[in-house]
């Protein structure tokens, strides 16, 4: 039996993040942990972090990978295709109306909102900057100090490390982190 | 709809299909592939036109990627291109993503795989970190917009403001404090008029 009302959910709850997704995957998270970990109580933080840790892993943005991820987790296939409808909506919608504006009235470049973004993109990554403090928090990098905590923060600067001057991608650093967290703590 | 129409959809559909799987992590790794095919192979538009296509697809909300794709299409083909092109780009990597997390749901009980995902962790922290650093070097570049960011992050942990209201909150004050550069910049210029000795430009962003 399909929830109706929990796909309705779904399909809002993406839409919400859709429209608000300025800056990209990594800004969102917030809006993100808001509604699924807060709001709906749909993961728990760690489920939360590997669900972002898998969503960076796959090709493709981290905004439509976690609505894949987040929809399959709470209503299966058909949830899935309700919260990637929804995240992509919003994008859609505005790329036709700005192609018909352009289209319509030529392309003037508008100085009122290219100031609202000067003020949006400092917020912006002031929210990244909140959304690495908040997993820091949930996954146990600022408890005291103790061999699993000392370990996780050495793991997390070697990263940082990794990120900043071997340039490389991404999802290398990851896989490597998954190698090193075997002989690690298995 | 006509033959022509079917096989620009159908050519936009695949072109954005092979886009998708490609690169990892979205983004900026997409757009010069995306421009590759779009401006290189299939000569739809100009490089000029593409990059005004990037510049729009980065000021609007969602991913870079996918407002590209929509954008590129609605272009060509109005919205059945923005749909061809969207659903195109999103199929791969929605059924990727699926498969891994079906794995994910399977495996993460095994002792190997919650080992690797205790590291892996704390990894995601640094990229979130990475992304902060490498999105803020080229926003955060005064005074006005430091102080933004910061009262950003004070506000969000220590008064769990929503996001949502960040976001609204500080388009507002990027449109306020432009109107005062303005305001400003008119009382300047009547003062100018008054003095012959004028007060040098300090702090005048032209053309911001």
């Amino acid at each position: 039996m399909v929830d109706m009302m929990l796909l309705a959910q779904l399909f809002i709850v993406c839409l919400i993040i859709g429209f608000m997704a300025f800056g990209g995957g990594y800004a969102m998270i917030p809006l993100v942990h808001d509604f699924v970990v807060d709001r709906f109580g749909w993961m728990g933080t760690q489920e939360f972090t590997d669900m972002i840790a898998i969503a960076g892993m796959a090709p493709g943005p981290i905004a439509v990978n976690s609505a894949t991820l987040i929809g399959f987790h709470q209503a299966g296939i058909l949830g899935t295709l309700t919260a990637v409808i929804g995240m992509v909506l919003p994008s859609l919608l505005i790329a036709l109306i700005i192609v018909y504006m352009v289209k319509r009235f030529g392309d003037r470049q508008n100085k009122w909102l290219h100031s609202a973004f000067d003020g949006l993109k400092p917020a912006i990554t002031g929210l990244i900057i909140y959304s690495a403090l908040v997993m820091a928090i949930n996954n146990g990098l600022t408890q005291t100090w103790d061999s699993h905590s000392s370990s996780q923060m050495l793991i997390f600067l070697a990263s940082l490390m990794a990120l900043l001057f071997l340039r490389i991608h991404p999802v290398y650093i990851i896989l490597a982190s998954g190698v090193v967290g075997i002989v690690l703590y298995s | 709809m006509n033959r022509e129409k079917w096989k620009l959809l159908r050519d936009l559909f695949f072109t954005f299909l092979k886009i998708g799987p490609v690169t990892f992590g979205g983004g900026y790794a997409m757009l010069a592939i995306i421009e590759r095919e779009v401006t290189g192979k299939k000569r739809w538009m100009d490089s000029e036109e593409m990059n005004d296509i990037f510049t729009t697809a980065s000021a609007i909300p969602g991913a870079i990627a996918i407002n590209s794709a929509a954008l590129v299409g609605s272009r060509l083909a109005g919205m059945a291109g923005a749909l061809a092109a969207t659903i195109g780009v999103l199929m791969p990597t929605v059924m990727i993503v699926l498969l891994l997390g079906v794995a994910f749901t399977y495996l993460q009980q095994h002792p190997l795989v919650a080992a690797a995902f205790t590291s892996i962790r704390a990894t995601i922290v640094a990229l979130i970190v990475y992304a902060a650093y490498r999105f803020g070097r080229a926003v955060v570049w005064d005074k006005t917009s430091f102080a933004l960011c910061l009262v950003t992050v004070v506000m969000l942990y220590s008064f769990h403001i929503h996001p949502i209201l960040v976001i609204v909150g500080s388009s507002a004050i990027g449109i306020l404090l432009f109107a005062i550069k303005v305001r400003r910049k008119e009382e300047q210029a009547t003062r100018q008029d008054q003095t012959t000795n004028p007060v040098p430009d300090y702090f005048m962003g032209e053309g911001i």
